[in-house]
């Protein structure tokens, strides 16, 4: 891992059972999540991504990338655009920092509307 | 009690009464969790480990809370709520993790508030920002720690025909543009442009002119206002092109600039007819000359359009 290393684009479909299952597992029951009529009385388009699966996305792409044995130390992310249901999310992330056993990975997850997600994930590697 | 008062009494009351999550770290909610976002990091089962980014699932009120009593965020929420800030997102999520979480282990979360910030316009509607600081706890060992910040807002349209409760709040009035709030210092200023002048103050003791509008002057510290009517000339002193987001009332882009009058003082104002000539045709310096926008029977705006430098006038 070097300072400029990009990571591979991760695709995530963001279908209605994929916002609905993460809302659940999250244990967030906000009716934007799961019930698009009261999420459209609220001004929204549809139902829309929780942002702790928004977090678990973010920690996934770069897990996914880094391995197993990486150790998240610190997520953190701020929200642009609604990720609504039908939306194609692409992640992308640049190595800013390396440091020892330390590595800073900036994260950016888009969509049709633009992005969704920016934010700052700091893992450790475990020899 | 207003709402700034409302957050400032639940900022110092400080760490809220501790939440102890639901279940201990268990295997069940972890698979569920990475089935539901595809994550096939064998780490976790592996080592008996939850994932870092679940921390805040463990102590989630859930679908039927038990009580919020205490709570800073539920607090603050029930303030919002009843002054029609009904809809919630969160936009920023801080999350910092000491070490990972074992299974069976059991967490507690303290919370505090540490801002709210508000009324503010957002794409979404008027609304207040709500900042809190969480840690998480296994006995005395805080595990993590989380910023993390919502906005509470008033969706916009038609008042909410929700089923059940929260009882709708009473609908705000139909937002056609941003509307200035008038004091008794700023009423004549507002007086003015609805009778087509531009009015400036001027202090009754030492006749320096200033805006915007205020009760003491600046140079002298009088409590003497008065105004004169500016000739409705001046130039353009820096501008700036809106693109996004959208605003109640304007056709994007838009151009606002600070204009510096004739008689010295600076105003804010949007510059007229950008969209037809090009935004680009704005630049410092240029000369405008003021309009009068009536929006309706309560309100006249100022603007300004781009004179011709040879001067028809």
């Amino acid at each position: 891992m070097n300072p400029g290393d990009t990571l591979p684009e991760l695709t995530v479909e963001v279908s209605p059972t994929f916002i609905v299952s993460t809302a659940i597992a999250t244990r967030d029951f906000q009716d934007v999540h799961h019930d698009r009529d009261r999420a459209v009385q609220r001004g929204s388009k549809d139902i829309f991504l929780n942002i702790l699966a928004t977090t678990g996305l973010v920690q996934r792409y770069v897990t996914g990338w880094a391995g197993e044995r990486a150790v998240v130390r610190r997520i953190a992310i701020r929200l642009g655009v609604p990720c609504y249901a039908y939306e194609t999310l692409t992640f992308s992330g640049t190595v800013t920092e390396v440091a020892d056993s330390a590595c800073v990975i900036e994260v950016t997850g888009r969509n049709s509307l633009g992005d969704h997600v920016t934010g700052t994930v700091v893992i450790e590697v475990q020899s | 009690m207003n709402i700034t008062e409302a957050a400032a009494r639940i900022a110092e009351a400080g760490d809220g009464s501790p939440r102890r999550g639901r279940d201990p770290v268990n295997l069940p909610m972890i698979r569920n969790w990475l089935e539901a976002l595809g994550d096939t990091n064998p780490r976790y089962e592996a080592g008996s480990l939850a994932p870092p980014a679940m921390v805040q699932v463990w102590t989630m009120h859930g679908l039927h809370p038990a009580s919020t009593a205490g709570d800073p965020l539920s607090a603050m929420s029930v303030v919002l709520d009843e002054a029609g800030f009904t809809s919630v997102v969160a936009t920023n999520s801080e999350q910092a993790y000491h070490r990972e979480l074992r299974l069976g282990e059991q967490v507690e979360v303290r919370s505090r508030q540490r801002d709210a910030a508000g009324p503010k316009r957002t794409a979404l509607g008027e609304g207040w920002f709500v900042t809190t600081e969480s840690t998480w706890y296994v006995g005395t060992e805080a595990v993590a720690t989380m910023l993390f910040r919502i906005l509470k807002y008033r969706p916009p349209g038609p008042p909410e025909p929700l089923p059940s409760p929260p009882a709708a709040p009473p609908a705000a009035p139909p937002v056609d543009v941003l509307r200035p709030v008038v004091s008794r210092d700023t009423a004549f200023f507002w007086d003015g442009t609805a009778a087509g002048e531009l009015r400036i103050q001027r202090c009754g003791e030492c006749g320096a002119l200033r805006h915007p509008p205020g009760p003491a002057c600046p140079e002298c510290g009088a409590l003497k206002p008065e105004y004169v009517v500016a000739a409705g000339t001046g130039e353009v002193y820096s501008y700036v092109v809106h693109h996004h987001p959208p605003v109640p009332g304007r056709a994007l882009p838009f151009v606002v600039a600070l204009v510096e009058l004739t008689e010295g003082v600076r105003m804010v104002g949007e510059i007229l007819g950008a969209r037809e000539f090009g935004v680009g045709e704005v630049s410092i310096g240029a000369p405008v000359r003021v309009e009068f926008v009536r929006v309706d029977g309560e309100l006249t705006l100022p603007a300004w359009r781009l004179a011709d430098p040879e001067g028809e006038r």
